[in-house]
């Protein structure tokens, strides 16, 4: 029910992003859903792509400073309201969202969430209670 | 205007006479009082007695900041405590500061040179001096207030920081010299500006800076900003603290040293070599005077050079030229001494941080900044910004409050700071002095 992404630490200065992309690239690497959280002095670039292991490999090859981390993919229905009906039960169960961003899938067309929580299996055992849609990371990585 | 017409005019004959003699009365008395001397004259295979001549002098081994520190606390000190009236102390590279004491004569003449260095400077009786060098053991603060009282100038105490207070105290007690480090000055003059209070219209008319190097550029802005003739102050903690070497206000070139109390020598700073006149080097201090701590050929470090030509002022002692460096790798932060060395300690104990980092000085308007790199390794990564923002924060933290100084650190990409088989460069020093 989880899924794997990547974090890089990319400090801020020029070309960095491109690097990284242009890595990936050579290895190649594909890039399922991406975030960039930046502040005036860095960077961390969050990546889901279709090798994780692999992603994380060349990268370290390269210097970069990567971790893994477990995120969860939430299907949206796509209709007004979607997004508030899960956050709602992630309050009431008092889960705290760390980061969340947000891409559209290719097949489907729904939006998918990706979460960071601070307690992951509780907040999955929430949504599934309610009946939402948790994606597989094997379907992420192959989409 | 002289405050010891004398001895600050005494012929260069007379005056070196005068220095000779106290030379070897100072060997003499280190000689006896401190083991660290005995053994450190026996070492070289040289006794007080064969100082025949100033140029003698020579023949004698330096004495370093280490020695100092290797003697912590009161090593070094060459009369019984119940002789010391003060001690005052400056920041080491271990935590460990160095220690100096002085004795009721000690105080006395520190107080005489120091009032001296007000009038070389253009100060005199009737003047209200804002002394806004910090008091504590740092010698500037207490160093400047007793030479002002000795002069008979009125001395506001107000030491350092809350700027606002301190414009507001110049404006409305009519300060007519202002003492400080330079930087702070300029600090101020933007301030007041902020405040909307013109400093032009101040009483201010003498600002003796020191602490920190400067510049001749810097010079300028001061006095045009704050409408002052700007004066350069050398001192250190180690020979007596501020009042060792001042400019005259007729000639504003070169820095007279009290030589009736010391004598300076300049050496390459590599080889040990005494370097003739007018040629760069390390300056060399020997107290003549001194009882509760003399130091005998003490190595300052600071890079300048020696001149003993004529001074229109009429001063016989001999001028040394603003201070271009230093020779080790001290860095002096806003008045602050601080060597790399220490924030290195400060961040390999900080769990995670590898000892891969880098100082960058600049000087953002008027105050300098510090910049401190620190490399992100796997162990201290953190998918999380507010962590990696909480690590910052706990750099700048810990370097405040051991150091006293403020930082910003930056978090660097692994193995983007230079690294060195040899000696490795910590410092980039972005401030332009000269």
């Amino acid at each position: 029910m989880k899924v794997e992404q990547i974090s890089i630490f990319i400090e801020n200065k020029s070309g960095r992003l491109a690097e990284i992309t242009r890595i990936l690239g050579d290895a190649e690497i594909n890039i399922r859903a991406l975030s960039l959280a930046d502040t005036s002095d860095f960077g961390i670039l969050r990546l889901i792509v279709n090798d994780c292991a692999k992603a994380n490999s060349v990268l370290k090859e390269k210097g970069f400073t990567v971790s893994k981390t477990e995120v969860v993919a939430v299907e949206v229905p796509d209709r007004p309201g979607g997004l508030s009906a899960i956050l709602k039960t992630l309050d009431r169960e008092e889960i705290n969202v760390e980061y969340m961003y947000a891409f559209v899938e290719r097949c489907g067309g729904n939006a998918v969430i990706i979460f960071r929580f601070d307690e992951t299996d509780k907040a999955i055992a929430a949504l599934t209670a309610q009946h939402f849609n948790i994606l597989e990371g094997s379907r992420l990585y192959n989409m | 205007m002289f405050f010891n017409e004398e001895f600050e005019t005494l012929p260069r004959p007379a005056l070196e006479a005068l220095q000779l003699k106290r030379l070897q009365s100072a060997l003499e008395r280190v000689y006896s009082n401190v083991p660290f001397y005995k053994a450190s004259f026996d070492a070289a295979d040289v006794k007080p007695s064969d100082v025949g001549g100033l140029e003698d002098l020579q023949k004698l081994p330096f004495t370093t900041k280490q020695d100092m520190r290797d003697s912590y606390p009161y090593g070094l000190f060459a009369t019984p405590m119940e002789e010391i009236v003060r001690i005052h102390a400056s920041s080491g590279t271990t935590g460990k500061p160095t220690v100096v004491g002085y004795t009721q004569k000690d105080i006395s003449i520190w107080t005489d040179l120091m009032a001296r260095s007000f009038v070389a400077a253009g100060a005199h009786k009737g003047d209200i001096i804002h002394n806004a060098y910090g008091y504590g053991l740092f010698t500037g603060g207490l160093g400047a207030h007793y030479g002002a009282e000795r002069l008979g100038a009125s001395v506001i105490p107000i030491s350092g920081g809350n700027t606002k207070r301190q414009i507001m105290i110049m404006q409305d007690f009519g300060s007519t010299v202002l003492t400080c480090t330079p930087s702070y000055s300029l600090f101020m003059a933007e301030e007041a500006q902020t405040e909307g209070i013109d400093f032009k219209k101040l009483k201010l008319r003498v600002g003796i800076f020191g602490a920190e190097p400067w510049s001749e550029a810097m010079r300028n802005e001061i006095e045009e900003k704050l409408n002052l003739s700007a004066i350069d102050i050398y001192g250190l903690s180690e020979i007596m603290g501020p009042g060792v070497a001042i400019e005259c206000i007729e000639a504003k070139r070169g820095l007279h040293i009290w030589e009736d109390h010391f004598i300076p020598e300049i050496i390459n700073p590599t080889t040990g070599e005494r370097l003739p006149e007018g040629e760069r080097g390390e300056l060399v201090i020997t107290t003549i005077t001194k009882q509760g701590i003399p130091l005998i050929r003490y190595r300052t470090r600071d890079i300048t050079s020696l001149t003993y030509e004529p001074c229109i002022c009429g001063r016989t002692h001999a001028r040394i030229t603003r201070m271009s460096g230093r020779s080790d790798d001290m860095l002096i932060i806003r008045g602050v001494n601080v060597f790399p060395s220490q924030i290195e300690a400060i961040l390999v104990s900080i769990e995670g941080i590898e000892p891969h980092y880098m100082l960058i000085v600049d000087r953002q308007g008027t105050l300098d900044t510090l910049t401190v790199q620190v490399e992100v390794s796997v162990q201290l990564f953190s998918d999380e910004i507010k962590v990696l923002q909480a690590l910052s924060r706990r750099v700048e933290k810990e370097i405040k409050d051991m150091l006293g100084v403020t930082c910003t650190a930056k978090l660097v990409e692994p193995k983007t700071i230079q690294r060195s088989e040899g000696k490795a460069t910590r410092v980039i020093d972005n401030r332009k002095l000269s």
